[in-house]
C-alpha cells in the first residue's frame, strides 16, 4: 500500500520560505495568488495491508519524527 | 569538571567546545558518538556542539534530537545535570524537548554569519556567574535557522520566570530592532530550563576564549561552568 503524509505550517505561524516565493511568483506576474504557505510532502510504500494499522502506524511516525507539533499539523492519506 | 561532547554526523564546533573546555578547566573533555546509550560516569557537564547533524534534513536537529544516546541525556538533566547547547546543539534541544519552543528560517531568510553583542539577563545561575547582570558581550553568530518562536502563552511564561539567558543587542545594551540578527521573539537568544541547568543557544561563545581571535567575552561562560561544578 502506498501512503502520503503531508506537513504544513500552523496557522498563525511566519512562513518567511512561503512569503519569498510569493513575491517571486507576483515578481514572475503570476497574478490572482493571495497567499503562499510551504509544506513539505512524504511518499511511501508501506509493508502492511491493513489500514487501520498504517493509519496508527503513520500517525506515530508524524508524532514522533516527521512534524514538530509546535508548529507543524500533518494529515496522513492513505492511497 | 568532567565534560562530554556528543558528536552527531554534521557535528562541526566540536574542535571549538574542546578547546575551550580544555583552555578553561584544563581537561580534555570526553567525545561521545550519538550511538551510544550511556554518559561517561561522573559527566558533570553535556555540551550538544554546532554544527549541521544530518544535513539539517526534514528540520534542523530533528533527526540528531532522535539519536540513542539523547535519551542519556534526557536523563542526566532530569537528574539536575549541566546540559550547554550551542547553535545546532540548541537546535537538537528544542527538538528533543529539552527546552520550548522552536528555531525557524532567520526572518530575512539569509544565513547570518558575523559578530553579536548580547545582553547578559542574569548572572546567578550555573552559567552565567562571572558576568555582571545585563553586561554587554561580544560573540560569533553563524546560522539560518535562529529564529525563536514559541506560543504566546510559553513565551509568557519564559519572560515571567526570567529564563531568557541572553537577548540580542547592539554594542551599547539596546535590545531587539536592527539588533536582532534573526528575527527572534523578544530579541531572544539563549533560554534556561525550569532549574536553569539546561541552557540553549544560537551565538558561540566558544569561538571567544582566546584574544588571538578577536575576543575573550565567551570565556566567562566556560569558567561560570566550571566554578559552579567545582563548588558543587
Amino acid at each position: 500500500m502506498k501512503a502520503r503524509v503531508i506537513v504544513t505550517l500552523k496557522d498563525g505561524i511566519l512562513d518567511p520560505q512561503g512569503k519569498a516565493i510569493e513575491g517571486a511568483l507576483k515578481s514572475l506576474g503570476i497574478d490572482g495568488i493571495d497567499s503562499v504557505r510551504q509544506g513539505k510532502i512524504f511518499e511511501m510504500e508501506l509493508a502492511t495491508a491493513d489500514r487501520t494499522a498504517a493509519a496508527g502506524m503513520l500517525r506515530g511516525a508524524c508524532e514522533k519524527l516527521l512534524a514538530n507539533q509546535v508548529i507543524e499539523n500533518f494529515q496522513v492519506e492513505l492511497l | 569538571m568532567n565534560a562530554a561532547i556528543i558528536l552527531f554526523p554534521g557535528s562541526n564546533r566540536e574542535r571549538d567546545a574542546i578547546r575551550a573546555i580544555e583552555k578553561v578547566t584544563g581537561k580534555k573533555p570526553s567525545l561521545v558518538w550519538h550511538g551510544e546509550t550511556a554518559l561517561p560516569a561522573g559527566t558533570d557537564l553535556v555540551l550538544l556542539p554546532g554544527g549541521f547533524s544530518y544535513g539539517d534534513y526534514l528540520r534542523c536537529g530533528a533527526i540528531a534530537a532522535r539519536a540513542p544516546v539523547m535519551d542519556a541525556v534526557r536523563a542526566h538533566a532530569a537528574r539536575g545535570g549541566l546540559v550547554l547547547g550551542i547553535c545546532n546543539g540548541f537546535q537538537i534541544m528544542v527538538e528533543a524537548g529539552l527546552l520550548p519552543g522552536v528555531l525557524m528560517r532567520n526572518a530575512n531568510l539569509r544565513f547570518v554569519c558575523r559578530m553579536q553583542h548580547l545582553t547578559v539577563e542574569r548572572n546567578d545561575t550555573p552559567f552565567t556567574s562571572h558576568y555582571a547582570k545585563g553586561q554587554v558581550i561580544k560573540v560569533a553568530i553563524a546560522h539560518g535557522e535562529g529564529n525563536y518562536e514559541a506560543d504566546a502563552e510559553t513565551i509568557r511564561r519564559l519572560e515571567g520566570d526570567s529564563r531568557v539567558a541572553f537577548r540580542y543587542s547592539n554594542a551599547r545594551g539596546v535590545i531587539g530592532g536592527g539588533a536582532n540578527p534573526n528575527g527572534s521573539t523578544n530579541a531572544i537568544a539563549g533560554i534556561y530550563s525550569e532549574n536553569f541547568r539546561v541552557l540553549g543557544l544560537m551565538p558561540h561563545p566558544e569561538n571567544l576564549i582566546d584574544p588571538l581571535v578577536g575576543g575573550i567575552d565567551g570565556r566567562g561562560l566556560f569558567e561560570g561552568v566550571a566554578g559552579f561544578t567545582r563548588a558543587a
